[in-house]
């Protein structure tokens, strides 16, 4: 028998890897994409146009002349009601909001997890089932109670008032996801650091939280989106001088008197989304990876 | 007895002063009920291996010791002192566990000074303690490494280093060679025995390898269902069998088992057609005629010689495993392996003549199981 490495090739050609299937599956992706940035480019579009070449239709056209002003004006000229600061003001207040009530609710929600997972206290059960239902529980039925509770005790319509309103709804989601993600670390781990001398406290902070940045940051960004996208309870409970971002753009928009500016309306919706755009380009890989750690799953 | 038991301890320190005494304890998991009314004295110094199946409950039992599990009823006491509701960090314990749980942020320095740290101990003493573990262990050279850098070997001795450090008056092992391959686990057992010589500290062990009880143990407690079933040396356990349970669980390959009837007039016991002369049995006066009985015997206890009580039969599958060589037969249909040297040669459908050493037989009732 001969044996010479010439021998030795595969039989046939080299298998394609661009197929008939592929191609359909790569153009379904693209029309995919394209329907959803359809809107954000119209957004786009419409406001870097004057006021004239908006109302002659044509609304996916890209403008004949640029024109930037809508934005400067959306900015800090457009009125909110009786005052015509533009959204500056919104910002200041929406990040005032979002950054106390994302770290309270965050922490919380991590010391609550790690409790029902490794303190199991009696009725731990039950009440991992009760976070569970209030996880589903759509918040507009709270709203007035809640309202009630606030104005007894004096911090409605005030920003203390608006951060415990966010921490208090913010509770069920992240206890949940703490609670998985910890449920899912070995046992083990905390036992070995109980016969180290670990208390409850000195066990979340020297072990707990040093393995715990995945879910972290998967918690932060649902939190920095869903309370900066907030606007009903931003609207009810944080009172005129700490309205949102959201309730300013909505101020903006729905003018009842004047005319309809598009291009600032467009400017502003763009301005106001931006911070959670933001974040998802920047945390996009964090979060898959989060969420691949046992996070939202089970 | 007690001098039999000495002799075969075979390290210094070992004093006739309990150090972890277990007593009465019951422990429930809702209303499934794991432990009940278990007692279990350790003597100072002593290698007690607790050795049972799969949900036998003996992991439960250690970590009842260590405070990880709260007992619904009973007492624990280690070094003459009451934790029965002490917090783990109190009782003087080291654990090591099966999945070594290394705390993943933390070097190995870090890991090993963990437990000091937590208790506000000066640096320069931590430092010193580091070092000591660290050469008995030989780590020195991993200190500053992350436990996932580290093989499993090397990750299970920093375990051990990290109960070393805290001066633990009782080490707890967990099942912690079973994540290992074959050779890195008869290496890490032959260290852990040289430990308990060079420190002579009490340690508890939970197993279900029985070469490892075997090695290990000053004594055995088998355990089953929540019970133990034995509690005695290695050798007493392997050559003494309490029950039927303890015979089938040591050994390997396992004892042989015949059921039988004994017939007191011949002092023999009748396998179906065959007949085994068990004259020499010790405890043959407690037999009655006629009783039930399940004749027990290992496979290095059966010899391939022709007298008058050998029984023929086939070989029916030959095993060599270097050392040994395992020759299959049967007996009235019942599978019986043989244990003879490496250098035997046997061919399949080889007619045999075996005899059985009665002095190391057991003999158990076939209803109560126990050993007669």
């Amino acid at each position: 028998m001969n044996i010479n490495s010439n021998n030795f090739q595969p039989n046939g050609p080299r298998p394609k890897h661009l197929t008939i299937g592929r191609i359909g599956i790569y153009c379904f992706i693209f029309m995919c994409a394209l329907f959803f940035l359809m809107p954000l480019y119209v957004m786009i579009v419409t406001s870097l146009k004057d006021m004239d070449e908006i109302r002659s239709g044509n609304l996916l056209y890209i403008p004949k002349v640029l024109s930037f002003y809508a934005w400067p004006k959306a900015w800090s000229e457009a009125c909110t009601g009786f005052v015509c600061e533009g959204l500056k003001p919104g910002l200041i207040n929406s990040i005032k909001i979002t950054v106390p009530s994302v770290i309270v609710s965050v922490s919380l929600g991590a010391i609550n997890g790690y409790a029902l997972a490794f303190w199991r206290f009696k009725g731990a059960y039950f009440f991992f089932g009760l976070c569970l239902f209030g996880a589903f529980i759509p918040y507009q039925v709270m709203v007035y109670p809640l309202l009630k509770i606030e104005s007894a005790i004096g911090i409605y319509s005030s920003l203390p008032g608006i951060i415990l309103v966010h921490t208090i709804f913010g509770m069920p989601i992240l206890t949940l996801i703490f609670r998985n993600f910890y449920a899912s670390l070995p046992i083990d781990l905390f036992k070995a650091a109980r016969i180290d001398g670990g208390n409850f406290i000195k066990i979340f902070f020297y072990v707990i939280i040093p393995m715990s940045t995945p879910i972290t940051i998967v918690a932060v960004i649902l939190q920095v989106t869903g309370i900066w996208n907030d606007f009903l309870l931003g609207l009810v409970f944080a009172g005129r001088d700490n309205q949102p971002m959201t309730v300013q753009l909505n101020n903006i928009v729905q003018v009842d008197y004047g005319v309809a500016e598009y291009n600032v309306d467009m400017a502003a919706t763009i301005l106001t989304s931006l911070v959670p755009l933001f974040v998802y380009f920047i945390s996009g890989r964090w979060f898959v990876r989060g969420i691949a750690a046992g996070a939202i799953k089970g | 007895m007690v001098c039999a038991w000495n002799s075969s301890w075979g390290n210094k320190g070992v004093s006739m002063k309990n150090s972890v005494e277990v007593k009465n304890i019951s422990f429930s998991y809702g209303k499934t009920e794991i432990l009940n009314d278990l007692s279990l004295d350790i003597k100072e110094g002593e290698f007690m291996v607790l050795l049972g199946p799969s949900g036998c409950g003996k992991t439960t039992l250690l970590n009842c010791i260590a405070g990880l599990l709260d007992l619904t009823e009973g007492q624990i006491w280690i070094e003459d002192d009451n934790v029965t509701w002490k917090e783990p960090k109190d009782r003087h314990i080291g654990m090591v566990f099966q999945s070594y749980a290394l705390y993943p942020s933390m070097t190995v320095e870090k890991n090993l000074s963990f437990g000091l740290r937590m208790m506000g101990t000066a640096k320069k003493i931590i430092d010193d303690k580091i070092e000591k573990a660290a050469n008995l262990l030989q780590i020195n050279e991993l200190l500053k490494r992350k436990p996932s850098q580290l093989s499993g070997g090397q990750r299970q001795r920093v375990a051990i280093g990290r109960a070393l450090v805290r001066d633990a008056k009782v080490f707890l092992f967990d099942e912690p060679l079973s994540n290992l391959d074959a050779k890195l686990r008869a290496e890490l057992r032959y260290e852990i025995k040289k430990l308990h010589r060079d420190l002579s500290n009490t340690m508890i062990y939970v197993t279900h390898d029985q070469i490892e009880a075997m090695t290990l143990a000053d004594r055995i407690s088998v355990m089953k269902d929540g019970l133990i079933q034995q509690l005695d040396t290695p050798k007493q356990i392997y050559n003494k069998p309490a029950n039927l349970f303890v015979a089938g669980f040591i050994g390997s390959p396992s004892m042989n088992f015949l059921n039988a009837k004994f017939d007191k007039s011949n002092q023999n016991i009748i396998v179906g057609t065959k007949q085994i002369d068990i004259s020499k049995y010790e405890n043959i006066n407690n037999m009655i005629n006629d009783q039930k009985v399940v004749f027990g015997i290992r496979p290095e206890n059966i010899n391939i010689e022709k007298n008058e009580n050998s029984i023929q039969c086939k070989v029916e599958l030959v095993e060599p495993m270097g050392a040994d060589t395992l020759v299959w037969t049967s007996i009235e249909g019942t599978p019986i392996s043989i244990r003879l040297e490496g250098s035997s040669n046997y061919n399949l459908n080889d007619e045999i003549n075996i005899s059985f050493d009665i002095n190391r037989s057991s003999i158990f009732d076939s209803k109560s199981e126990e050993r007669i």
